[in-house]
């Protein structure tokens, strides 16, 4: 986006290294421990309330962490000398002053670091808020304060992305613009690291997800990895004889579920062997249908773990 | 956990100049600074000027003279200053209000740049303003007294009217007004400029020490106009030892050219409230580091 300067090769990866925040008796973040890898958007998912925002509030160094560490590329955020051109950062509540143009919004920005006009006209375009960059920001929409903080977080070229709810708020529109936009950054090679409460949202844009619930790590895996640990998929079953195919499929490994009186949900057995079943038994299936875990079933599954291991989540504020 | 560090280029980064080129443009770039600028400006002067013209006209038709006719003219000051000490004070709690301390912090995360350019540029321009606005005041208003002459008596007339005798029991008679070159003016029209830029510091203070822009334009209000009334409560013998030590009467003791007895000697008193503007700064820069954004 700033040809010549930016190399796309190098690593550049967010660590964070027992990371605990504590609120009086509240822990906000508990002992978080986990890397961030470059060219793949990865994903900071976990229920409204779970430490996201303060996680990264620790990593941009805004808030003093009570124990552990927060690196980007191996410094911790306060000893890098230019932050805005290694790191780019969108808060979940809006960082701009109401009575600010957004063009002067950018323009002190820039001038910390001796980013040129040029610069912040570039971010303006690349945004499209060149139209309104000369009205004040108090007057803008979501939207388009999301864009001015989109914009903010590009202002240096940064190899490192560090994004809280960036589509909270959007249209479709919106929504779709930050996709692609993630998308292609992490495509050029840079680290994308954005949280969301949205199972849903990161299917569409993450590869890698980060999954933390009451401020501690669930999960750290591919978004593959944790449709299949959440027991993989299952099959619809539909069939006027519903209650002797249960019983026929009655093994070691199997469950069946029932939610209508002549469907099936069978887990642990593949469609072919299923319909090998019935075909020898001799009953008719309606239906014979394979079924991906979603994203959705998959962390509810964790979340019920996590209550399991003593921590209570709450699950409804999904 | 080793990784090849992407520099960015080198002539890119954070500098104390570079921060204080941004805090201006920030400063520049919001209506209300021009608004409490102008407010400022309009009071200082217009005050003074209006000031100047009632005493002037109570003297030439009630008798007496004026003891210090160049704090008569800044008196407009004491207003101006609550428009100075809410835009200081503001210049840092808007940040916090409206959550871009967090891209400022973000920007500049060592923090303390962000401070001294705040303070920089706060100095620098209230300085400036203030000063020209001083100086606008002091001769607005002693032209307006040079119109007045004082009084050493009067008679009554021939109709039963009084008559007031111009000039002094020495038979000298002088005009109200002074010049520029009456001795002390031009050091009290800085020390109104000098105490204009420590209410600003010290509100700037309160800003990063209490964030809230309420909390801090109470506090140092409390501290400029309350203390004084809540100092009239001590036994007045320890009254005259106390008063002159706080920041109000200490502050504008800058501005003061008739050897009022009670107040502290001009550069005695803008020493002092400077102590109180370095306490309240050291306050804020303390606060800005430790404490969470």
């Amino acid at each position: 986006m700033w040809p010549g300067r930016w190399l796309p090769n190098l690593v550049a990866m967010i660590e964070a290294v027992g990371l605990t925040k504590r609120y009086g008796d509240t822990l906000a973040v508990d002992q978080l421990s986990f890397v961030v890898q470059p060219g793949v958007v990865t994903g900071f998912l976990g229920p409204n309330g779970a430490g996201k925002s303060t996680t990264m509030r620790m990593l941009l160094g805004l808030d003093r962490p009570t124990a552990g560490t927060a690196s980007i590329n191996g410094r911790p955020y306060t000893a890098l000398t230019a932050p805005l051109c290694e790191v780019g950062a969108l808060l979940e509540a809006r960082a701009i002053h109401t009575g600010r143009s957004a063009r002067n919004h950018l323009l002190a920005l820039a001038a910390t670091h001796g980013i040129g006009r040029r610069r912040v006209d570039q971010v303006l375009e690349l945004v499209g808020l060149t139209q309104v960059a000369g009205k004040r920001a108090g007057g803008f929409s979501l939207g388009m304060g999301q864009r001015l903080g989109i914009a903010s977080a590009l202002l240096g070229d940064p190899h490192t992305l560090i994004l809280d709810e960036p589509v909270n708020g959007l249209d479709p529109e919106g929504i779709l613009w930050i996709r692609t936009l993630l998308r292609s950054l992490a495509a050029e090679g840079r680290t994308v690291f954005v949280s969301s409460h949205l199972m849903s949202e990161m299917a569409m844009t993450a590869t890698h997800l980060i999954v933390v619930g009451q401020g501690r790590l669930i999960a750290d895996c591919s978004v593959a990895e944790l449709t299949n640990a959440s027991g993989g998929s299952v099959v619809r079953v539909r069939t006027e004889e519903a209650p002797r195919l249960r019983e026929l499929l009655a093994a070691d490994g199997v469950s069946v579920t029932s939610t209508e009186r002549d469907l099936l949900t069978v887990s642990g057995m593949s469609s072919a062997e299923i319909g090998k079943v019935a075909a020898e038994a001799g009953v008719a299936l309606i239906e014979l249908t394979p079924q991906q875990a979603s994203l959705e079933e998959a962390f509810m599954e964790l979340t019920r773990d996590a209550v399991e291991f003593g921590t209570p989540m709450q699950a409804a504020s999904l | 956990m080793t990784a090849t560090a992407v520099q960015p280029a080198a002539h890119l980064g954070v500098t104390q100049p570079r921060a204080v080129l941004s805090e201006w443009i920030k400063f520049r770039s919001l209506r209300s600074t021009w608004w409490s600028i102008g407010v400022a400006l309009l009071i200082s002067i217009g005050l003074g000027v209006l000031f100047s013209a009632l005493r002037g006209n109570d003297i030439a038709s009630h008798g007496g003279f004026e003891p210090d006719p160049t704090a008569l003219s800044l008196r407009g000051f004491y207003l101006a200053q609550l428009a100075v000490a809410v835009l200081g004070v503001l210049f840092v709690t808007g940040e916090y209000s409206t959550g871009m301390i967090r891209a400022t912090l973000s920007a500049v995360p060592r923090r303390v740049p962000v401070w001294v350019a705040k303070i920089v540029i706060f100095a620098g321009v209230i300085f400036v303003i203030t000063l020209v606005a001083a100086f606008i005041a002091f001769l607005g208003g002693q032209a307006v007294l040079a119109g007045y002459h004082e009084h050493a008596g009067f008679l009554v007339g021939p109709n039963g009217g009084v008559v007031f005798t111009p000039g002094r029991p020495d038979g000298s008679v002088q005009s109200l007004g002074v010049s520029i070159t009456h001795p002390g003016a031009v050091r009290a029209i800085f020390g109104a400029a000098l105490y204009m830029v420590g209410v600003g510091l010290l509100g700037l203070g309160c800003g990063f020490a209490i964030r809230n822009a309420g909390g801090a334009i109470a506090t140092l209000f409390g501290l400029l106009l309350v203390l004084p009334l809540l100092a009239q409560a001590l036994p007045s013998s320890l009254q005259q030892h106390v008063t002159k030590y706080l920041p109000l009467l200490a502050g504008t003791a800058g501005m003061n050219n008739g050897g009022d007895s009670d107040l502290l000697a001009p550069w005695t008193g803008l020493g002092v409230f400077a102590i109180y503007v370095v306490v309240a700064l050291g306050i804020g820069w303390y606060v800005l580091r430790r404490r969470d954004a």
